[in-house]
């Protein structure tokens, strides 16, 4: 790789991120597009292991955040050797029902399949979808769907 | 001259002859903004059967209280206005063997219902007659007999008859609703199943709210219920016989099923299976317990509805990206979307007419109940409200029910859910009257056809 395109990346990554924060200010300050990126809600596994994942409106894609946390799981899950998981995966209410309950499965497999990549074992994971079932937030609005929209790692023993 | 009194002769004979025959008629194809007025007079009962009932049943007057079931169901419909009883001018015992129609034409009515109850061996036996008023000639009698807890029932029955004499297709009033009662938290709702009689009465539970329940549908004779139960935490799609009130687990999948409906012969249940992040819809034989994979797409399928002749299978997928509807043969060939306005599309549900989808539709922030042929086209919007999904058809296929919620603040406070009603034609939108929030309605066919 050239110096040159070294520095373009840099000022690309930079200008990028100029934007999203100025995206994140103008919204609410604790989202990121529709991502739920603030802390109100997260309950942490150990220190410095939030348990939960959030998703964007009908997406499944992890954000380059919950990659960070789902690391951060693993390597925790790597010491602890001993400890199996449930994820619980949800959606908002601004969905149908069923479609929903399929959106939650998927959204919990694909923290299990990022786990998994990083060496956690299946069978330490299992997974269940609640669908709009259990809100964290009870509010009918964007910032408290977006609490919604998530994916939480659960201690099974 | 001769000839003039002649034609006057033929004139009047004409009007006369158009008036005998001009039978009343509802048409239900169209929003209705003049409903029919007819009278429903009160049943009569003699004193020793009014005496009876009343030690059976605690009613006061049987007879006063079946045609209020009669004159609520006409009401609801849209399509009839029951008159104010206090109007009436005939006895119910004499209207019922010869009705005065001038009097009954006096306060505009132009049918009148009027009806018998007596307590023949232990028994509810009621006889009831149509008439039309303007025609002055009976157009429909009938009687039965029933056990006399089923005296809500016999209310319905006969509104059924009705119904069906006067616009020509067959009512939808002795049937069932089943549904999820709510109650308690957004964050943690309590939720039970629950069966009432169509008019919101005869509230049973089910369940005891032990474990999260999802979805009721009844199969084709109304005794079985397949529902989504998280017990044990295990989310899959259960069994329940109403009657014995035994539940088993349909299948033996290692992951969750849900979105469970019966095929129109009640042989099969047909459900979603979601596995490694992957939702496919499959069958199951309730006899040889054999499993079938219908889609198999790395999509999700789900919200699987047969057409009533059983050939083909509509459901909700989002393999183009987005929720759409899409039809296929049962066997899971011919696959084609059938959804292409603007938006999301979800639950499906074939019409038991099977000319017509309901689904849900999600535009703009807004919820929307409607309608389109088979092949997607025709599509009609019947409601928008904040939130509302999954309709239900009645089993004539004129009324839908879903069910709605409202907004609320973080502290979920303005939360509610309940039931709604809406005609095919957009008209007549009703809040169903339930004990608790309510949710996920499904419509029994007709119990006695």
């Amino acid at each position: 790789m050239s110096l040159n395109k070294i520095f373009r990346n840099t000022l690309l990554v930079f200008f990028a991120s100029i934007l999203l924060s100025a995206c994140a200010v103008k919204t609410t300050g604790k989202m990121q597009g529709d991502v739920y990126t603030g802390k109100d809600t997260v309950e942490y596994l150990a220190s410095g292991v939030p348990d939960r994942v959030f998703f964007a409106t009908n997406e499944t894609v992890l954000t380059t955040a919950s990659r960070e946390t789902l690391r951060k799981q693993a390597s925790w899950l790597r010491k602890n050797s001993k400890i199996n998981v449930v994820l619980e995966g949800h959606a908002d209410e601004r969905g149908t029902r069923e479609y929903n309950l399929a959106l939650g499965e998927r959204r919990a497999n694909a923290a299990k399949d990022y786990l998994m990549t990083y060496g956690i074992s299946g069978n330490r994971i299992s997974v269940i979808s609640y669908g709009k079932e259990r809100p964290v937030d009870s509010g009918s609005n964007p910032l408290a769907w977006s609490k919604n929209r998530r994916s939480v790692t659960v201690k099974a023993n | 001259m001769r000839k003039f009194i002649f034609l006057i002769y033929v004139c009047l004979f004409v009007f006369n002859w158009g008036k005998a025959w001009s039978l009343i008629e509802v048409d239900i194809t169209r929003g209705n903004l003049n409903p029919l007025p007819l009278a429903v007079s009160p049943l009569s009962v003699d004193q020793n059967s009014k005496d009876k009932f009343k030690d059976l049943l605690k009613l006061e007057d049987i007879g006063i209280e079946i045609s209020k079931v009669v004159e609520n169901n006409l009401r609801q419909s849209g399509l009839f206005n029951p008159l104010d009883p206090k109007a009436f001018l005939q006895k119910p015992d004499i209207a019922h063997v010869k009705p005065r129609f001038e009097d009954w034409a006096l306060i505009k009515a132009q049918a009148l219902i009027t009806g018998e109850v007596k307590i023949v061996d232990e028994k509810l036996r009621v006889e009831f007659r149509l008439w039309d008023v303007l025609a002055g000639k009976e157009i429909m009698a009938l009687a039965f007999t029933t056990v006399s807890e089923n005296w809500r029932r016999v209310g319905h029955i006969i509104t059924d008859k009705v119904y069906q004499r006067l616009t020509g297709e067959k009512g939808y009033f002795d049937t069932r609703i089943i549904y999820v009662a709510e109650e308690g938290l957004k964050t943690s709702r309590i939720k039970k199943l629950a069966i009432m009689d169509q008019d919101g009465f005869n509230t049973k539970y089910l369940t005891l709210g032990n474990e999260l329940v999802l979805t009721p549908r009844f199969n084709p004779t109304n005794q079985m219920v397949t529902y989504l139960s998280y017990f044990k935490n295990l989310p899959r799609v259960y069994l329940l016989d109403i009657e014995t009130g035994i539940q088993e687990v349909v299948g033996d999948f290692p992951g969750m099923t849900f979105a469970p409906r019966f095929s129109p012969d009640g042989k099969k249940i047909i459900m979603s299976f979601a596995k490694d992040g992957n939702s496919d819809i499959y069958t199951m034989d309730l006899e040889s317990r054999e499993v079938e994979k219908i889609t198999n797409h790395p999509s999700i399928d789900t919200s699987p509805s047969y057409s009533p002749d059983g050939k083909y299978i509509c459901f909700n997928s989002d393999r183009s990206g987005y929720q759409q509807i899409y039809v296929m043969r049962s066997d899971g060939s011919k696959v084609k979307r059938i959804s292409f306005g603007n938006g999301l599309y979800g639950t499906p549900v074939w019409s038991p007419r099977g000319d017509l989808i309901a689904f849900t539709k999600l535009h703009k922030g807004k919820f929307y109940i409607g309608v389109m042929r088979t092949d997607g086209t025709g599509e009609r919007l019947l409601t928008e409200n904040y939130y509302q999904e999954a309709p239900s058809w009645s089993p004539n296929g004129r009324v839908l029910i879903f069910y709605r919620e409202t907004k609320s603040d973080s502290a979920g406070k303005g939360f509610s859910a309940k039931l709604w009603s809406i005609d095919l034609t957009g008209y007549n939108e009703r809040m169903v009257k339930t004990e608790t929030d309510a949710s996920d309605p499904s419509w029994s066919s007709l119990l006695t056809d």
